[in-house]
């Protein structure tokens, strides 16, 4: 390793700076290969840290085995997207939905919001992890409006104020939390550091920490999805482009969802603190039961997979929620495969609106006929997303079923039931779309298949063989989430 | 330090902010709401400077200038030129009835009060009642969003909602810088993003109602 590299500040100073620059660089090829190459240096940053030895927790910045996974996986989806987004912006530029001062703001906002993301991840200041989010947050809004049509409007006011209010609730939380922490280990900064506070975590007082995680639930979980504060996610996801709606559902709700984890391992960290599992396992199964039946009436196509994303997400907070090492071990990776297969799917969605012209499902027909390898690659990825093997979000929710089998049955027929419906209506919708007479093409796509090539491949490998250092990696991982 | 006096006045001034937030509640012109809300933002200047003082917290100043300089000046004023170059600021709100709201109000600073004051049964009083008041502050600056149809009056709520978290950050002993900054940056984004978004609404629909967006929802294409 280089003399002087930190990977640390590498993993945040890629972004930031690719911001700063793309912010004033004019030129759409340009910027788009400024913003693919930053994305790259960033995901190799994020490898070095994995591979490297871990740096001393600072009192801002920290690495332990539960971030690093959740970095690798974020600037790894930001590489793959930013290769997506080269193509996919040219062709909003060229029919004119776009004008090169707006892609210009594009191009600056998504690093930026890589920044918050990569922030958000290795703080190890709840204080700042919380600034992190917001920011992602804000640049996400400001992303979702980009097209300035009234439904993006709608939709990126929604979000502000829903996002803004979670957040509010979250910041509430931290607050509790900083008091709950303040009279065992001191004023200032260390009652906000999270290694401090997991250390003498036994000794806060318990009433103040319940309450403060019920605003954390609350605040994070409306940027988590979670029903009944999802109503901002499918909206936010069908207007912004498509880029955004991937990273949205592959890396933003991901981010929200570590916040929510630390504070469980926090509260798991105090014996008389009331247990987090519950509350976590029935709001991850309302929103699975709940986004299944949603699925079955959208008509809209990027609405669908934003509702898949609800569904998902309660899948995996269930997990989480159900706790223990399979559960955990399961969580972890079906938060990885869903990250990685919705992307991917969000990036053919992304092409087929292109190509079609719209989002409705009913004027999207035959695309197997017309473009094969865009309709049998989305039917495959839906086939994945929907948990058929041999693909590895079967693994996951294979795990979950048979661990909450072994411990409490009702919920895992719930579990499974929520399962059935969401895949009838996924399978519903996209044969409509793959199959029949073709319906018209208005143009051509030019974003690469490469990245949605990738994601697929590996989810695919994932559900076939998972290597064993993974294994042991995520083992490890699923142990000290308790 | 910590004399009778000095605890009853803190608390006088954080049960001030609550009061304003009741009267925000009532509001029906965009005027009106913005000078309320000017009036919050003073409170709570005058209450972080208070808590600075008898906290012996220096930082805690800087919080205080910020409220008194972003929120009681920069933005009603920047938001009152805003709604006269909209041209809203004839319209009157028809909120939920004032009667309904007052009491839901009062129902939701109960709740606090009662959740607040069973948790920190343990600490410091001056803590505990900060807590309660912020809470309260918190609660009603979402009441306010919700009974609230016009987009500036949702963002105002907003910020009284912002000012019961900056009197929570200020009452927890020590809190480090990083949180009020941020605050008042997030207040300042916020505000920027929303300036821009208000002329977009405005544009495109010839209102401010967040009730003609509605209409706009992809599934009922």
């Amino acid at each position: 390793m280089i003399e002087g590299f930190d990977p640390l500040t590498a993993v945040l100073a890629c972004p930031l700076g690719a911001a700063m620059l793309l912010a004033i660089l004019p030129g759409n090829r340009l910027a788009a290969l400024i913003n693919t190459l930053a994305s790259l240096a960033t995901f190799g940053a994020a490898l070095a840290i994995l591979l490297g030895r871990r740096p001393e927790a600072g009192q801002y910045l920290f690495i332990d085995d539960l971030n690093i996974v959740f970095i690798v996986l974020n600037t790894f989806v930001g590489l793959t997207t930013s290769i997506f987004s080269g193509g996919y912006i040219t062709h909003e530029l060229e029919t004119g939905r776009l004008s090169p001062l707006r892609l210009r703001f594009y191009h600056g906002m998504y690093q930026l919001m890589m920044f918050g993301m990569n922030l958000a991840l290795i703080s190890s200041n709840i204080g700042l992890m919380w600034v992190a989010v917001e920011l992602a947050t804000l640049s996400t809004v400001v992303m979702v409006g980009l097209y300035l049509t009234p439904e993006a409007l709608e939709a990126a006011w929604k979000y502000f104020i829903l996002g803004s209010v979670g957040i509010a609730f979250a910041l509430f939380g931290t607050i509790l939390v900083y008091l709950a922490a303040q009279p065992v280990v001191g004023e200032g900064y260390d009652a906000m550091v999270i290694p401090k506070l997991m250390e003498n975590a036994a000794a806060f007082d318990p009433a103040l920490l319940n309450v403060a995680f019920v605003f954390l639930m609350l605040g994070y979980g409306t940027k988590v999805g979670l029903a009944p504060m999802h109503a901002w996610l499918p909206d936010a996801h069908a207007e912004g482009p498509t880029p955004i709606s991937a990273v949205l559902s592959g890396l933003l709700l991901n981010v929200a969802l570590y916040a929510v984890l630390r504070f469980k391992m926090l509260m798991a960290a105090n014996p008389e603190a009331i247990s987090p599992g519950p509350l976590m396992a029935s709001l991850g199964l309302l929103s699975l039961i709940f986004a299944a039946f949603m699925l079955y009436r959208r008509r809209d196509v990027k609405r669908l997979f934003a509702y898949s994303s609800i569904e998902h997400m309660g899948v995996i907070v269930f997990a989480f929620g159900m706790g223990g090492p399979i559960a955990n071990f399961a969580g972890l990776l079906h938060m990885t495969m869903h990250s990685l297969t919705k992307s991917g799917i969000f990036y053919m969605v992304g092409l087929i609106s292109q190509i079609k012209g719209t989002q409705r499902i009913a004027d999207i027909r035959g695309l197997t006929q017309s473009h094969p390898l865009l309709g049998w690659g989305l039917l495959i990825g839906v086939a994945a997303i929907a948990g058929l093997p041999p693909f590895g979000i079967f693994t996951s929710e294979f795990l979950i079923t048979t661990s909450t089998f072994a411990r409490a049955p009702l919920l895992a027929l719930l579990f499974v039931f929520g399962l059935i419906v969401a895949f009838g209506a996924l399978m519903l919708r996209v044969i409509d779309m793959a199959f029949g007479e073709p319906s018209q093409s208005v143009a051509r796509a030019e974003a690469s298949y490469l990245p949605f090539i990738l994601h697929l491949g590996l989810v695919l490998t994932a559900g076939i063989y998972l290597p064993r250092a993974v294994v042991e990696w995520f083992q490890h991982v699923a142990q000290i989430l308790g | 330090m910590q004399s009778t006096l000095a605890l009853d006045i803190a608390h006088l001034l954080a049960g001030g902010i609550v009061l304003v937030s009741f009267m925000m509640l009532y509001q029906d012109r965009l005027f009106a709401l913005l000078n309320m809300f000017t009036l919050h933002a003073l409170v709570l200047a005058a209450s972080v400077a208070w808590q600075a003082y008898i906290q012996g917290a220096k930082h805690l100043y800087v919080t205080a200038a910020i409220a008194l300089l972003f929120k009681a000046i920069i933005i009603p004023l920047a938001l009152h030129r805003m709604i006269v170059k909209l041209g809203v600021h004839r319209d009157i709100e028809t909120a939920v009835g004032v009667g309904q709201t007052m009491v839901a109000g009062m129902g939701l600073v109960a709740l606090s009060m009662a959740l607040m004051f069973n948790v920190t049964s343990e600490a410091d009083p001056l803590v505990r009642e900060d807590l309660a008041f912020a809470l309260s502050v918190v609660l009603l600056g979402l009441l306010i969003m919700v009974t609230r149809r016009n987009a500036v009056s949702q963002i105002v709520g907003f910020m009284s909602l912002e000012n019961g978290l900056v009197l929570a950050a200020t009452g927890a002993k020590g809190m480090p810088l990083v949180v009020e900054i941020s605050v008042a940056f997030s207040v300042l984004v916020a505000f920027i993003v929303i300036g821009a978004f208000l002329f977009r609404i405005r544009e495109r629909f010839d209102s401010v109602d967040v009730g003609a967006l509605d209409e706009f929802r992809g599934d009922r294409r």
